[in-house]
């Protein structure tokens, strides 16, 4: 395809007129033109997102998770390579970290964190900012080629919902479902320490519940109720 | 292909966390992916546990990646190596079909595919094949006939795709999905009518006591 063979600093304005100066607005755009339908499934395009508009609570996280949405819909719209150069440069080396601790050598975690954000552009055609946020999706290629590479593992997936006709991208949705993530990450950050590392243990490392009790020396009972307690209070917290 | 069911019994924090997290094992996914595909509301909890592990993503130090790794990720684009392409597409679901879509891939069909072997007890059951951390079988119970009581050494997932069984703990129909561990010993009864055909994974071998003796189970690993 031509379109991907275009070098990545042949343009380097052009992203950043787009992007960069993105501003979080007070006022609602008018609708899109598209004819009815159309747009149902393929999301939102990257003039939408730019002009969409939210009351956000920390406007600062907020413009930059709606970036990476401008972003990855810019290179799944136009295989933008500006684009995919700033979310690599974000992303990469935390998807790396991820790795590590999951239990890659650090040669294989550079292989397998290369191969995560090539998928990234591959099926950037599947990201919809109404569905997940950027975050969520890049973190749901990384655990699924952990699975494969480091497991060598099948991944059964979920049955995909039938497209309903309520699937229409709204702006105002995709904003609504950033903003919840922002909101959950910081309430994340704001855990006491010990449930944080518990959840991120949970998450990152290859340890069973078992073995984080063993490691810790709490036991097992113990563990499952703080993970819960954890869980609960984040939930609190986003309430 | 979706029908409206009533589903009582979901999963587990523990487990739709672990498949969030990707920490299960093989047997277990496909158990809480055959579910998350029937249950709407644990398809919605699904999604924030995955936010969550975004949000841990984003919360970790970064590490240094390689100087050219840029270079080398653009270049594998171009190069046109599809690293996710290894994915199996289900078969399409058949007119009777019952199965959602990640166990078909694993049955390579549908229930009308199901090679069933015979284990006792007019019990009928098919291993698929998964990692060795675990196993999971769809077994074909009779209406009115009971599975041999059983315990369990470690964790046993049921999920009933057709008719029902009942046992000491509540009544499991379509969709429900018992979540058993050592604490309980069980004698699942089917439920008169159409047979019940379900979808069991255990981390641990099951305490058959007359059907399998320790010592070949030791060694098939069952």
């Amino acid at each position: 395809m031509d379109h991907t063979k275009k070098s990545l600093a042949s343009d380097p304005t052009k992203y950043g007129r787009r992007n960069i100066n993105m501003k979080v607005e007070t006022n609602v755009s008018p609708k899109t033109d598209a004819p009815d339908g159309m747009l149902a499934y393929k999301g939102l395009g990257a003039k939408d997102i730019r002009s969409a508009g939210v009351k956000a609570v920390n406007t600062d996280k907020m413009t930059k998770r709606m970036a990476w949405v401008a972003q990855v819909t810019a290179v799944r719209d136009e295989r933008d390579k500006a684009a995919f150069a700033e979310i690599f440069g974000y992303f990469a080396p935390r998807v790396k970290s991820f790795l590590m601790k999951s239990g890659a050598s650090p040669d294989l975690a550079e292989e397998c964190t290369q191969e995560v954000m090539a998928t990234l552009w591959n099926k950037a055609h599947m990201f919809d900012p109404v569905k997940a946020s950027v975050s969520t999706w890049i973190f749901t290629i990384a655990r699924n080629r952990k699975i494969d590479l480091l497991r060598k593992q099948r991944r059964p997936e979920p049955e995909e919902l039938p497209w309903g006709p309520e699937a229409e991208p709204d702006q105002a949705d995709a904003m609504g479902l950033q903003q919840e993530t922002a909101k959950l990450g910081e309430a994340l950050a704001t855990l006491p320490p010990e449930q944080r590392k518990l959840i991120e243990k949970a998450y990152f490392g290859e340890l069973s519940h078992s073995e984080i009790a063993a490691e810790t020396g709490l036991p097992l009972g113990t563990i499952k109720s703080r993970i819960r307690l954890a869980l609960e209070r984040l939930r609190h917290k986003m309430k | 292909m979706r029908k409206m069911i009533d589903i009582k019994h979901h999963l587990t924090e523990p487990l739709l966390m672990g498949y969030a997290a990707g920490t299960l094992p093989e047997a277990f996914n496909l158990v809480v992916a055959t579910h998350i595909s029937m249950c709407d509301s644990c398809r919605a909890a699904l999604a924030e546990y995955e936010a969550v592990g975004g949000e841990v993503l984003l919360g970790n130090d970064p590490v240094d990646v390689a100087e050219d790794a840029l270079a080398a990720t653009l270049a594998m684009i171009e190069s046109g190596a599809d690293v996710s392409a290894v994915v199996k597409r289900a078969p399409p679901p058949s007119n009777k079909g019952i199965f959602p879509a990640p166990l078909r891939q694993y049955v390579d069909g549908d229930l009308d595919d199901v090679k069933w072997r015979k284990i006792g007890g007019g019990v009928s059951q098919m291993i698929l094949e998964t990692s060795k951390e675990a196993s999971v079988r769809l077994l074909h119970i009779p209406a009115g006939t009971a599975v041999p009581d059983h315990g369990h050494r470690g964790t046993e997932l049921t999920l009933v795709l057709q008719g029902a069984f009942v046992d000491e703990t509540d009544r499991f129909g379509a969709g429900d999905v018992e979540v058993a561990n050592e604490d309980l010993n069980h004698t699942p009864v089917a439920e008169d009518g159409v047979d019940c055909i379900c979808l069991a994974a255990t981390d641990a071998p099951l305490k058959f006591n007359s059907l399998m003796p320790r010592i070949a189970q030791k060694f098939v690993g069952i």
